[in-house]
């Protein structure tokens, strides 16, 4: 028992630092890389433009969902002048980015995961390695740095359809004053709360993409079956461990946010 | 003086507890086709990893017999590794696009060129999926030539392929070893088949090259063991 539960920690620290030396391999990897810019634009076609719709959705849907919830419990105060101020902080420091980073795993993490697990099965990287061509800076690092400009934007977008969303519920369908809503908003909502939620999402950017690349690239060596299986298998794993880095991170973030 | 030999001393590779690949000691005349033959799983593919740079040996030297660096190798996949999202174009410029410093009509040129050479022009706008097995054999074999490789690894070009289809990749083969004048180290299993193209042959057995010799040779005199290898109905 005692064997085997220090196996696997030794199996964690092992995988951690290899995930680490993936990772930095892969951030500096576009350095060595023709045609960057290219790559660069691709790359955030496929993780940013692709998901804007399914954003605005969620993002929407949420801002309504806040208005309509916040709403009742302002209104057991009389409070509901301050709804627009409690949508807004809400979304920009805790919802936004958490909501948009699950978003954009489910979406192009996942298929980030994927495409490198085929890859690696068809021996695609393999090939590249044969090329000389550096496997991690052709195809994991324009995506790295695709989140990292890709998931504050994305965020942004989320923050402003949720803020309108709160606005459709609490002004339009409830009656709370509008200009009592933005005016809230605009008075309590300050660059820090902001810049809080960008450095969120950054972090977020980073890390997810580097757990769903890690797991694709090296699906051959993390997964239980070979094949198709085993690509669905570190797919999974990847959106499985994505979705518990964004949580993780987001309380360790906010707890050293709180205190500076 | 330039080099005459790929020389490959004490290869070693083992996986585990299991040892795959035992103190080799093979020489490859360079210009020659040397095929690699053996009973499946006794690590002829790790042994043209090894020497492709894609496994590393847990011991052994791979060098020219006048200590020049080893030159630069291809290598062809059994299933191609083609980027199923390139074109057939855009799949050849790869290596040449990524590596060296061209400008993009110098790229076209030098792409289309080889494209003709190997009568896949017509393909270029094609995406590998659109195309047929022989034709995929031939674009995996032009992305390895572009880039002017003095050896070329083939890993069992024809595997999964009826009799006819594989006597065209094997003339294939020959016709641009005798066009490019590159080195091939092949393994396969169609024996004898591919003794008609093949320079000299090797035998692995068990992490070990138990024979080596030219096609004549093994098929007159074969060594005990080899014969029902070759010939299992005798046997």
């Amino acid at each position: 028992m005692i064997r085997k539960l220090g196996r696997c920690g030794i199996g964690a620290v092992a995988e951690l630092g290899q995930l680490t030396l993936f990772t930095v391999h892969s951030l500096l990897g576009i350095f060595g890389q023709r045609y960057r810019v290219e790559k660069l634009i691709r790359a955030v076609y496929e993780i940013g433009v692709r998901c804007v719709p399914i954003i605005l959705i969620v993002g929407l849907f949420t801002g309504l969902v806040l208005g309509l919830q916040l709403y009742y419990v302002l209104s057991r105060f009389s409070s509901e002048t301050l709804l627009g101020q409690a949508v807004a902080l809400t979304t920009i420091l805790e919802i936004g980015p958490v909501f948009t980073a699950i978003m954009i795993v489910g979406q192009a993490g996942s298929a980030l995961s994927a495409e490198l697990g085929i890859q690696r099965n068809a021996e695609q990287i393999d090939a590249l390695g044969t090329m000389r061509i550096e496997s991690l800076g052709f195809l994991v690092s324009p995506r790295l740095w695709a989140a990292i400009i890709c998931f504050p934007i994305l965020t942004a977008c989320f923050d402003w359809v949720a803020i309108l969303g709160g606005h459709l519920t609490g002004v339009e369908l409830l009656g709370v004053d509008a200009g009592a809503y933005w005016n809230r908003l605009y008075d309590e909502v300050t660059f820090t709360h902001v810049r809080d939620g960008f450095i969120k999402a950054l972090a977020f950017g980073f890390l997810t993409t580097a757990v769903c690349s890690f797991n694709g690239y090296f699906t051959h060596k993390l997964s239980d079956v070979p094949g198709a299986r085993g690509v669905s298998q570190t797919t999974t794993r990847a959106v499985v461990y994505s979705s518990i880095v964004i949580l993780a991170a987001d309380y360790v973030i906010t707890s050293f946010l709180l205190q500076t | 003086m330039s080099a005459s030999k790929l020389l490959i001393r004490g290869l070693s590779k083992s996986f585990g507890t299991q040892v795959v690949l035992d103190a080799i000691d093979l020489d490859i005349p360079l210009g020659d086709h040397m095929t690699l033959i053996g009973r499946s799983g006794t690590g002829k593919s790790v042994f043209l990893k090894c020497i492709a740079g894609l496994l590393v040996a847990d011991s052994g030297k791979i060098s020219l017999d006048n200590s020049d660096p080893v030159p630069h190798c291809s290598y062809l996949f059994q299933q191609n590794a083609l980027f199923d999202s390139m074109t057939v174009f855009d799949n050849v410029a790869l290596p040449v696009r990524e590596r060296e410093a061209v400008s993009r009509n110098v790229l076209a040129t030098r792409v289309n060129e080889m494209l003709d050479k190997l009568d896949l022009i017509g393909a270029s706008k094609k995406y590998p999926a659109e195309i047929s097995g022989g034709m995929q054999k031939r674009v995996a074999l032009a992305r390895a030539l572009i880039t002017h490789p003095e050896i070329i690894l083939f890993d069992e070009p024809t595997t999964g392929l009826d009799p006819e289809r594989k006597y065209s990749v094997f003339n294939m083969i020959r016709q641009y070893r005798q066009q490019f004048g590159f080195t091939v180290i092949m393994v396969s299993h169609d024996v004898p088949e591919v003794f008609e193209i093949s320079d000299h042959v090797a035998w692995l057995d068990h992490g070990k090259i138990v024979y080596r010799g030219t096609p004549q040779k093994l098929l007159d005199e074969p060594p005990a063991g080899l014969n029902s290898f070759i010939n299992p109905q005798l046997a």
